[in-house]
């Protein structure tokens, strides 16, 4: 069970599928103004992840290499409908204000990366962990940054007060950058400069090195 | 397993029996989900927009019963053409607007539209309309209501929007939206008068019943809800039908 056990933890910020493999940012900075909405795509997105990764890798043996991406599509794209379409029916409020987001997992790197270069090799079990996993790191990041701009930008988490607002006579002037796009970048790479500054390992070499000229080479 | 060796997955055959099976188990199981859950999101649908027009009526209570409280309220079909009551009207029915007169931006509307009356006994107490036009980036989606003199703002509220948000988005937010109760449509012609100006309105300025604060940084979106609501109270919107209440009150 360690080997399931380490596909599940990996993802959680060794791998963070945000972070360190720098997919899925669309979403993340889109759906990240407040919490509930964060949760709710973190909730849909892992659950799509995982379970995508399960049925594709049931089906590893028998999908042919030429249509293999149009395959995944079809089983994701059936999966995040079905997602769509629950939330819908049972969180109609929250629903509406991820609006298309629900509808782009489809496009979401994340759970396609999992599937192609996880769920084709791997059992069952172990891609639902993955797709898990990865789910789950990118819910992390995801509820990182919705808090910070929830509680900076508006002042409230989960639409409790928190902040008191100069608006409404408290102490607290609201940031409007926080819930705009933008501020989301800047979380990120906050997030990710933290994450690397305590796991070293994580620091990309660079990919060449300018050549220092000596004046003497000039001649 | 040794029969498994020489299957070939990448045959025509198999390539075929996968993408015909695939594609007949995935529209059977996204299909009878949409029509299973199809009456529980309909009804949320309802729901909604009941809770926004309590809502604009100021009759929305946390924790009661929607559908008991919207029975409060009758909803009837104006011809707009005319300003009538109809009993029946063709909703779907739309009419093109002169471009001279679209200062909503949304280039046609129904002939035959609901408007929502607040009653208490026999008297009416609130008109609310539905109305639309476009902001800065999105079709604004909401409903007025107004006194039975149709003429005095009750309230003003957007369900649906996509303006900027933190500037734009006040639309929908409460400081904002209470700056137009009380406020008058209409000075003594049948054109709308009211608008949302630049910034806060001028100490001083003729006729302040008219005209709403701005919202800093929101400009354009301000003028989109200005555009709007005087399209749906002006002579082409529900004009001739305000009317009628203006002269009986």
């Amino acid at each position: 069970m360690s080997e399931a056990r380490k596909v599940l933890i990996d993802p959680l910020v060794d791998n963070n599928p945000v972070t360190l493999q720098m997919l899925g940012i669309c979403s993340a900075l889109a759906v990240t103004t407040s919490l509930l909405p964060a949760l709710l795509m973190c909730v849909a997105l892992t659950s799509v992840a995982a379970l995508s990764g399960a049925f594709i890798s049931a089906l590893r043996h028998r999908i042919p290499n030429n249509i293999r991406i149009i395959v995944h599509m079809t089983i994701i794209a059936s999966l995040v409908i079905l997602v769509d379409q629950l939330l819908k029916a049972y969180a109609f409020e929250t629903s509406k204000q991820l609006s298309v987001f629900v509808g782009l997992i489809i496009t979401n790197c994340i759970v396609l990366g999992r599937a192609e270069a996880f769920a084709m090799k791997n059992g069952v079990v172990m891609s639902f962990m993955d797709g898990l996993g990865n789910g789950l790191g990118y819910s992390l990041i995801l509820i990182a940054v919705a808090t910070l701009r929830e509680l900076f930008g508006a002042g409230t988490l989960l639409g409790f007060p928190v902040l008191e607002l100069a608006s409404n006579g408290g102490w607290y002037e609201a940031n409007g950058l926080m819930l705009l796009p933008p501020s989301a970048f800047f979380i990120i790479g906050l997030l990710i400069w933290g994450i690397r500054t305590w796991r070293t390992q994580q620091v990309e070499r660079p990919d060449y090195q300018i050549h220092e000229v000596h004046r003497t080479e000039i001649y | 397993m040794s029969d498994k060796k020489e299957f070939d997955r990448d045959s025509i055959s198999n390539t075929l029996i996968v993408a015909i099976g695939l594609s007949l188990v995935c529209s059977i199981i996204v299909s009878s989900a949409a029509i299973v859950l199809k009456p529980v999101q309909a009804r949320n649908e309802e729901l909604f927009r009941q809770q926004i027009i309590l809502d604009v009526a100021g009759l929305m209570e946390p924790a009661a019963d929607i559908g008991q409280l919207f029975e409060a309220i009758e909803t009837r079909t104006v011809d707009l053409d005319t300003g009538d009551y109809v009993d029946e009207g063709d909703l779907e029915l739309n009419v093109a607007i002169p471009d001279d007169l679209d200062i909503a931006g949304i280039g046609q509307r129904p002939r035959f539209v609901p408007v929502y009356l607040v009653k208490d006994g026999d008297n009416i107490e609130q008109i609310i309309l539905p109305v639309y036009g476009k902001g800065l980036w999105s079709t604004m989606l909401g409903y007025l209501s107004l006194a039975p003199d149709g003429n005095t703002i009750k309230g003003l509220r957007f369900y649906s929007h996509a303006e900027t948000p933190g500037l734009g988005d006040q639309i929908d937010k409460e400081p904002w939206r209470a700056l137009w109760v009380g406020k008058q449509v209409y000075g003594s012609g049948d054109e709308p008068q009211i608008r949302v100006v630049r910034g806060p309105v001028p100490a001083g300025a003729p006729d302040p019943q008219h005209l709403i604060d701005g919202m800093s940084g929101a400009t354009l979106t301000g003028n989109g809800v200005s555009g709007l609501v005087r399209y749906w109270t002006g002579s082409h919107g529900f004009g001739p039908y305000l009317k009628k209440y203006r002269e009986a009150g």
